[in-house]
């Protein structure tokens, strides 16, 4: 470990570090622009300049410099590097007059305002003069797509874009055209962007020259209420932070989390706001003459429970949706038992997870860190480019840094990195256990949605556990057997146990079936929309939500429920780790918590539930489900049942598998009431007709 | 330098020719394995000169395709390198001036004017019959030989004002016209009399040298200081 | 005066034949084998010991630079870049050696190739010099025909050589964009640390040197170091070729000893200054990137790396560039200040934005239309840029002005002066300089 004198202050640094790391270490702060800990090096900007003693006479890019560079003094004193010098000093304030001679200074309307590197560091740097009589140089605007606005005079050519987009993000569509003071940040001829993680280059963008389009001269950050909670667009499990204004939801942005999404968000999570003003549910509905009619809380009650009279209880269903909480979940588990309701099922999709296995059976065990590690990765029936863009991100990574090579079973698609394409179905898969494939000392099976919503999903999931134990996937120190989810509330769900009960409890699939042959009175589904409801039949439905969406056209009584930024509920992403929502809006006009919803319905049906308050809710929930009080911990799960995963009899079809996400930006009822998120998916497909072309 | 773009009118393909296809695929093999992306110059470069000496957006794609790079690697790398034009050049010639210091106080100023009023007066626009164009580069790297033209593949030097108006009328005429010096010179030794190697016994016979030793006692260091 | 049998390129000219019998009959192509089997530290001892400065600009020791490359062989194969994308204005000594000596290059390249353990050359030939390219490529061609290079060749190591080119960007002569380019990226130099010869060509070890420093390996090993170290100065060894360009009445390029006074190089190869000594101005005694130097300063001064440098100034590429006192000075500086904005890379902020400012500056100094207190803010814009850039370009664009506002600054002042009384102007100077 290296020692380094920073301003006269001693300290050993790891090996490897950068000077501005360092420096960053012992305390002293260096301005940046090009460079970022996630991207390579670039040392363009030279805003990081310090002072190295003993060094050649002028001043080091420290973020190019590493402390190993440095050599120690005659007598073996260690190196010495100065931040405040006023070489040091000169040469940033020289540094920050470039950057500024060809800037527009257009701060009063630039959304990048108050929250602007550029803006920040020119406090300290900048000369309150101008010696620059030149005309400034004038850039071109680029067309980015539907979600990155470009305003290329502020450019300062850190290429920061460029390297995430490539090196992150996996595409290589952005690039410096040209040279010298002419070059230009753009992509190829103006195509729009691919990536499902662009937006993230707005947030990388030091200065205003890309900035959120949906967010243009929409509100000032210091307006902004800043609230910070996750995400539920998919189950990863996101750390964001929603900005709102008042009630309405500005803009959502991420948080760090170095175990869950560093500092990436999908462009799902950040620019899905604008669904959740548009068709929402803001009062109860009742379906009156085949028509929906407004209706009050308590009328809508009533018809549930004058429908609900006499019913035998095995002839109703509970089909709980993708965005459910685990409060809630918890609470309509509880509503199933007070009136001894069988079938309820939190898996929408039709997965057998749950079942069999207990919990390892169904979380993604090795935890997305575990990516880190892996040594060789197994995709089965899965896209995780689609279905959790983040976590693609950083298996890109592992790929990139080489030694862990990737194969597919299932849909071929381009995952932003290499992979062996083994086969597309359980026929393929079949082939492996078969083969005499090994793995190394931490091999990983991702198993998708895709791979086990089907008939045959129990046959593939036990075949998919097989060939991790093969792989040697699961041993003392490693669990590399990892469901890959699509669903923020479903690990919530299950681990509250919303599943069909043990003594003749129906699944979703039996429920719609049985639905359709006539043998159900009564279904509510709890903000279940991917399921397919012209299934439902005569079936009276009790939809809880928050969209008119599927569920909700087809309704005969609609309870308005809030959306993810409106509510406290835990939801526990695809490895097992619950983390908690924080209110950031209000849910709009009648519309109220779910949990209370049902609160409020079973009084009125006459069996409340035994609870007043969420904090009473909770400590029942932890009761039956521990873990979940352990907020943002991931409990490893115990692998002593996971043998019985494996032991399912009768075979796999011969269908191939297929993602379960086809449309990324249309995956929840939330997302589909986006117009950006619409705007999106119409570009894609006229982008894959061309790419098919 | 300006801004560079590709044409606003571009054709719709390109696909190399029998001969530069076998050219370019023993190109690629020269580089090491999965360094292909080494001859993203050179292609470019042949495709430029099969194309009527001009780079296009099928071109630029059919390249990288053959490098497996992606689009955008391709379009930097055009865009950075100045000789690849991006905009179609005179069919006879387009005549690159330098333009740089020693050129200019040869008077290269002035062989710009000529191009100016024979060909257009922007540069990179094509004459009226679409044969000649022009445009200021620079340093071409033949100083001593200033002022200089390049046409193409060749370099036509010591230019007057006179010998390149000439020079322009004889290529738009078919004439037949002498690279290199336009004065009596011989490539980059000096106008008349040679000051140097007019030793005949250089060049009688095999020449063979013998190596000169160093001394046995070797003198103290005295370069240092 | 060197003689003609200590020159190093005796077909600098072409007066004779290029092709492999032409250069075999000058002596090229003889003892290759015998150097190679003395080993690869008789080889860079050989070079170390002639004082070989390396002819790119620098003058770096060629032979030390030489024994940065790793003794072993590892994983990584070594690589040899030749840098032949001559483009220092001023500079067109490697075009000679390309078109006229191909084979003392390819033969320097074997040698240097097997003194550093490398199997391949890569020779980056600018993308201008076609003809010149042409040439090389024949020459490879035949030195693999006669299998002087090549796998199992007759010398004994095996070596291949591509010729490689650019298309048209100065910042390529710079060794880490160089590797850049040849790597298919756009040629913007890489940080260094790691040196090339640590994580150099497709991040293996790697040397670049200059043509000229390659080519003349292959007769300092054939005369022997001492012959080599006899010729030029102390500390600056060795014959050379200048470029003689500008306002001279006989340009031409010439080889001659390191430390000829500038004076009899030009009137022994370049007929003189036009209308004479008197009429003598200015000379940038190194390619455009070094600092003028006035006529009374230059005049007597042995053109060697050390002499000049002591004038602020530098030998580079050695290309003379002579100015008599017909030059507008100003607008000479401000061409080259154009140059440099030309070829930037892009890449770091300093070299982007500050050499498109000083270019501006300079272009209305040339007019006059400025004020006096510009030229002092100029000045500093220099050295905001020099020094903080990744590469030396930056530098490079800062010394030419540097060394004109030095020594020419009541010049520029005069301009202005010039430019503001004249009435048709109408204090449109001021007007603009204000905005």
């Amino acid at each position: 470990m290296p020692k380094i004198k920073v301003d006269g202050v001693e300290l050993e640094v790891e090996n490897g570090l950068t000077l501005l790391q360092a420096c960053e270490q012992a305390g002293a702060e260096v301005p940046r622009f090009c460079y970022h800990e996630r991207l390579s090096i670039a040392g363009n900007c030279r805003m990081c300049l310090v002072e190295v003693k003993g060094g050649p006479p002028k001043p080091q890019a420290s973020c190019a410099m590493s402390v190993n560079d440095l050599r120690p003094g005659p007598n073996g004193e260690p190196p010495e590097v100065f931040t405040n010098t006023s070489m040091v000093k000169k040469a940033r304030e020289g540094v920050m007059e470039f950057l500024l001679i060809n800037h527009p200074l257009d701060c009063p309307i630039c959304d990048q305002g108050g929250e602007c590197d550029l803006q920040d560091q020119a406090m300290v740097y900048g000369i309150d003069k101008n010696r620059f009589h030149e005309n400034k140089r004038a850039v071109e605007n680029k067309y980015l797509g539907p979600l990155v606005k470009t305003s290329m005079n502020r450019c300062i050519q850190c290429t920061r874009c460029v390297r995430f987009t490539t090196e992150v993000a996996g595409i290589e569509e952005m690039g410096a055209t040209g040279r010298g003071e002419d070059m230009e940040i753009t992509t190829y001829l103006n195509k729009a962007i691919s990536s499902e993680l662009q937006g993230n280059i707005i947030d990388l963008c030091p200065v205003g020259a890309l900035t959120s389009l949906p967010y243009e001269f929409k509100a000032r950050p210091w307006e902004l209420r800043k609230t910070e909670t996750i995400d539920a667009m998919d189950a990863v499990g996101c750390n964001i932070r929603v900005d709102a204004r008042g009630r309405e939801v500005m803009r959502i942005l991420p948080r760090t989390h170095e175990d869950v999404n560093e500092e990436w968000i999908s462009d799902k999570t950040r620019f899905v706001w604008d669904g959740l003003k548009a068709q929402r549910l803001d009062r109860p509905y009742v379906r009156e003459f085949g028509k929906l009619r407004e209706a009050s809380w308590g009328e809508a009650f009533q018809r549930i429970a004058q429908r609900m009279n006499g019913v035998n209880p095995d002839r109703v269903g509970i089909i709980l949706g993708d965005l459910v909480g685990a409060e809630e979940a918890f609470s309509v588990r509880q509503f199933a038992d007070q009136f001894g309701i069988k079938n309820i099922d939190c898996r929408q999709d039709g997965t057998p997870l749950g079942e069999k296995g207990g919990r390892a059976g169904y979380l993604f065990n090795s935890g997305i860190t575990g990516i880190d590690e892996a040594d060789s990765i197994l995709l089965i029936g899965t896209n995780p480019r689609l279905e959790a863009p983040v976590l693609n991100a950083r298996i890109r990574r592992r790929v990139a840094r080489g030694g862990c090579p990737v194969f597919l079973i299932g849909e071929r698609a381009d995952l932003t990195y290499g992979y062996t394409h083994l086969g597309n179905g359980p026929e393929t898969l079949g082939k492996f256990l078969a083969s005499d494939q090994q793995g190394g000392a931490k091999p990983m099976v991702i198993v998708g949605q895709g791979a086990i919503d089907r008939a045959d999903g129990p046959q593939v999931l036990a075949a998919a556990y097989k060939a991790a134990e093969k792989l040697g996937a699961i041993k003392d120190g490693w669990n590399g057997f990892n469901i890959l989810h699509t669903a923020a509330g479903r690990v919530g769900a299950l681990d509250v146990c919303a599943l069909p009960a043990q003594d003749g409890g129906k699944t979703t699939r039996e429920m719609l079936d049985a639905a359709k042959a006539g043998e159900l009175d009564v279904i509510f589904l709890i903000g279940a929309d991917e399921i397919d409801t012209r299934a439902l039949g005569a079936t009276f439905v009790v939809y809880v939500g928050t969209h008119g969406d599927a569920g909700a056209h087809r309704a005969d009584v609609i309870l308005s429920g809030a959306a993810y930024v409106e509510k406290q509920v835990t939801y526990v992403n695809t490895e097992g780790r619950p983390q908690m929502t924080e209110r950031a809006s209000f849910p709009p006009g009648e519309a109220r918590e779910d949990w209370a919803i049902f609160r409020a319905m079973t009084e009125v049906l006459g069996n409340a539930l035994p609870w007043n308050n969420l904090a009473e809710l909770r400590s029942a929930m932890y009761k039956v489900a521990p873990q979940l009080m352990r907020i943002d911990e991931r409990t490893a799960a115990p692998t002593n049942e996971l043998a019985d995963l494996g032991k399912v009899e009768g075979a796999m079809s011969a269908d191939p598998f297929r993602s379960p996400i086809t449309d990324f930006y249309m995956t929840n009822p939330i997302a589909r009431a986006s117009k950006i998120m619409a705007e999106c998916s119409a570009l894609k497909n006229v982008q894959k007709l061309e790419a098919a072309e | 330098m300006s801004v560079r773009r590709l044409h606003p009118v571009q054709p719709d393909s390109f696909a190399f020719n029998a001969e530069n296809l076998a050219w370019a695929k023993a190109k690629i093999a020269q580089y090491p394995a999965g360094k292909q992306a080494s001859a993203v110059i050179p292609l470019l470069w042949r495709a430029q000169e099969q194309n009527d000496n001009w780079v296009t957006k099928p071109v630029i794609e059919y390249v990288a395709h053959m490098l497996d790079m992606a689009y955008i690697r391709v379009l930097e790398v055009a865009t950075f390198y100045t000789m690849f034009q991006l905009q179609p050049v005179g069919k006879i010639a387009h005549i690159q001036v330098c333009g740089t210091t020693p050129c200019m106080l040869r008077g290269a100023e002035d062989l710009k004017k000529v191009c100016q009023n024979k060909i257009n007066h922007e540069p990179h626009h094509l004459s009226e019959d679409g044969n000649f164009s022009w445009e200021e580069v620079e340093c071409l790297g033949a100083c001593v030989n200033a002022p200089m033209v390049q046409i193409f593949k060749d370099t036509y030097e010591d230019l007057t004002p006179a010998t390149l108006e000439k020079l322009i009328d004889d290529l738009a005429t078919g004439r037949k016209v002498k690279v290199g010096p336009q004065i009596d010179r011989h490539n980059a030794a000096p106008e008349g009399v040679q000051t140097a190697l007019t030793d005949p016994s250089l060049y009688e016979g095999q020449r063979t040298f013998v190596r000169v030793e160093p001394p046995p006692p070797p003198p103290p260091a005295e370069e240092k200081k | 005066m060197l003689a003609d049998k200590d020159r190093i390129f005796t077909n600098i000219y072409g007066f004779h034949d290029w092709g492999l019998e032409g250069a075999k009959k000058r002596g090229c192509w003889s003892g290759t084998k015998g150097f190679i089997a003395n080993g690869r530290d008789w080889m860079i001892n050989e070079i170390k010991a002639s004082g070989l400065r390396g002819r790119g600009g620098a003058g770096f020791p060629t032979g030390l630079k030489w024994s940065f490359m790793p003794k072993v062989i590892g994983e990584r194969p070594h690589y040899l870049v030749v840098n032949a994308d001559e483009s220092e204005p001023g500079t067109c000594k490697d075009r000679e050696i390309l078109r006229h000596e191909p084979h003392l290059l390819v033969e320097g390249c074997l040698l240097a190739g097997a003194a550093m353990g490398c199997h391949m050359a890569v020779i980056y030939v600018r993308g201008e010099f076609i003809r010149e390219r042409e040439h090389l490529q024949a020459a490879v061609d035949q030195a693999y025909e006669a299998r002087l290079i090549g796998k199992n060749n007759l010398n004994g190591w095996d070596f291949d050589i591509i010729v490689h080119h650019g298309a048209g960007a100065y910042i390529c002569g710079e060794e880490t964009a160089m590797l850049e380019s040849i790597e298919g990226k756009k040629g913007q130099p890489r940080m260094k640390p790691p040196f090339p010869a640590n994580v150099g060509l497709y991040g293996a070890p790697t040397t670049v040197n200059n043509v000229e420093s390659i080519a003349v390996a292959g007769t300092i090993m054939r005369r022997g170091a001492t012959w080599f170290a006899s010729l030029g100065r102390p500390n600056n060894a060795g014959t050379k070729l200048f470029c003689i360009s500008g306002h001279v009445n006989k340009p031409c390029v010439v080889e001659e000893e390191l430390g000829i006074p500038f004076r009899e190089l030009i009137d022994k190869h370049a007929g003189g200054v036009r209308g004479g000594y008197e009429n003598l101005l200015a000379v940038i005694p190194g390619g455009s990137s070094v600092r003028m130097v006035p006529a009374d300063l230059i005049i007597d001064t042995p053109m060697d790396f050390d002499s000049l440098g002591k004038l602020r100034s530098g030998l580079g590429t050695a290309a003379v560039i002579v100015m008599d006192k017909s030059t507008d000075l100003i607008k000479a500086i401000a061409r080259l200040a154009y140059f440099y904005k030309h070829e930037s890379c892009g890449q770091c902020t300093p070299c982007r934005e500050g050499t498109g400012w000083m270019w501006r500056v300079m272009s209305r100094m040339a007019e006059g239309r400025a004020e006096k207190r510009e030229i002092d803010m100029l000045l500093d814009v220099t050295k905001q840029i020099e020094g903080h850039t990744i590469c030396a370009l930056g530098d490079a664009a800062a010394w030419p002005i540097q060394g004109l506002i030095a020594h020419f600054r009541p010049v520029i002042e005069a301009r202005i002066d010039q430019y503001a009384a004249n009435p048709d102007h109408d204090g449109a100077v001021r007007k603009i300089a204000a905005e």
